[in-house]
């Protein structure tokens, strides 16, 4: 076992890619960040969706939720990779087709997260907002998310570290993350027991430091509503 | 947009039987890795709800070790780094066997025998020691109150979430076409390569893949319905898992 194959080519593997700065376009947490930031928004808007009276927008979501949930993230990953260049015309980047795979194929199950948050809010809750003259946005806004939110965190940071896990499939259509550049580096030096290991040990720092601040913020903001809960 | 389609592609010459080999070999795999996750999970998930220690030690970096590095890395890792580290008969032996095969097996079992791991310690740990303690007190030994009431509570507590880990597992196993395990992701590439017809064989890929998920699902919530123990477990959340 010999390490320094990892220490010759650190620079290569955290910068390139981890972080995406460098001759390829690639970078695991520029592809994750924004991931999740637009998967949570898009499931805001699927988890609402499914709760909506309407069948017009209740019944498409549902379909939605069902449908990506059937089906395996690599599926979704080529249905846009060889499907968008037949469909427009023009070849997509790697960057693209992987962001919007994983927007599209994560708000299928953040929206289910954030459907059973909404309704782990208390119906109570929309009624003295509706009696103290919030309209409806406002009391969506003001009183249900805050506190779904708050009780939907475990669940929301479990899924965001599965996303964060699940970017490493983008290196199968040639983004250069971190397990992409791990490979190429070890088809130069062919030491993958030394490359494989470091790389699970840095996407083990970063999910297991997710999980640990999701489980102090947890804590905190459950320690801010005790008050509230007494009364 | 004038794209041609032509949808039998998908059962002229040899697709047809590249499809159901693909499928054959996505649900081999699945069971057997589902039966090593199962194993690997009931285990280290007794084991971090017992006292001892050392055994909640080692159950807990196991779980927190696979269950936080993507599923990929691991297929490398099974498939490219442990195999040179082998004695060289059995490295032969394997690569002559379906080495990308059993690589394949091994990542997902022991990355989802961590995660059942943590569905079986919550569901365990779901039922109130109440309900140990009302067994006992009706005169039933420990053995009969495991037997009659906290096992048959257990497993009912725990068919959706298990449901929901089972049907993760067989769509992750598309994650070993990397290593190039012949299973139906790969196949459907495969039908893509020779007959450049990426709709269709798409379409055949995801459709079967629906198939399978929805209708194990469907299995289940028969199996969880039919037994209900009626008034007993009040799912709180029918949504959540």
């Amino acid at each position: 076992m010999d390490f320094s194959v990892v220490t010759n080519n650190f620079g290569f593997l955290i910068s390139q890619g981890l972080l995406g700065f460098g001759k390829f376009t690639g970078g695991t947490l520029r592809l994750a960040i924004p991931a999740i930031i637009l998967g949570f928004i898009l499931g805001i808007f699927i988890g609402l969706a499914r709760l909506a009276r309407s069948l017009w927008i209740r019944v498409p979501a549902t379909a939605y939720v069902e449908f990506f949930r059937g089906v395996p993230l690599v599926m979704v990953i080529f249905w846009l990779w060889f499907i968008i260049p037949v469909l427009l015309k023009v070849p997509l980047p790697e960057y693209a087709v992987a962001l919007t795979a994983f927007v599209i194929f994560e708000a299928a199950y953040l929206g289910e997260i954030i459907r059973a948050g909404i309704q782990s809010v208390p119906r109570g809750q929309v009624e003295a907002a509706t009696a103290a003259g919030l309209t409806s946005v406002q009391t969506l806004c003001h009183v249900i998310l805050p506190q779904a939110l708050r009780n939907m965190i475990p669940a929301l940071v479990t899924q965001f570290i599965v996303l964060f896990k699940d970017t490493s499939l983008a290196s199968i259509i040639g983004y250069v993350d971190l397990t992409k550049a791990a490979q190429i580096v070890n088809n130069r030096e062919i030491r993958p027991f030394e490359l494989y290991l470091f790389i699970a040990a840095v996407y083990w720092l970063c999910t297991y430091g997710m999980s640990r601040y999701a489980r102090y913020l947890e804590h905190r903001l459950r320690a801010g509503t005790q008050p509230i809960a007494i009364t | 947009m004038n794209y041609q389609f032509n949808w039998s592609v998908l059962w002229t010459g040899q697709t047809g039987q590249w499809l159901l080999q693909g499928i054959s070999t996505t649900l081999e795999i699945s069971v057997l890795a589902w039966l090593l996750a199962g194993f690997l999970g009931i285990l280290s998930g007794a084991v971090r709800t017992a006292r001892v220690r050392l055994l909640f030690a080692l159950g807990t970096l196991y779980v927190e070790f696979f269950r936080n590095v993507p599923l990929l890395v691991w297929m490398f890792f099974w498939y490219f780094a442990v195999p040179p580290l082998l004695p060289s008969p059995v490295q032969d032996w394997l690569f002559a066997h379906g080495a990308e095969f059993w690589a394949a097996m091994l990542a997902l079992g022991v990355y989802h025998g961590a995660r059942f791991s943590e569905v079986i310690r919550s569901g365990i740990q779901s039922i109130p020691k109440t309900q140990v303690e009302a067994a006992l007190s009706t005169g039933l030994t420990v053995t009969q109150s495991y037997r009659f009431i906290i096992i048959p509570i257990a497993l009912r507590i725990l068919i959706p979430p298990i449901t929901n880990e089972s049907l993760n597992l067989l769509k992750n196993s598309s994650v070993a076409l990397t290593i190039s395990v012949a299973e139906l992701t790969f196949q459907t590439r495969q039908i893509e390569t020779y007959t450049a017809k990426a709709f269709e064989a798409l379409t055949a890929g995801t459709v079967l893949y629906l198939a399978l998920c929805l209708s194990i699902s469907a299995f289940m919530a028969m199996l969880e319905n039919r037994c209900a123990i009626p008034g007993m477990i009040a799912r709180a959340n029918p949504a959540e898992h």
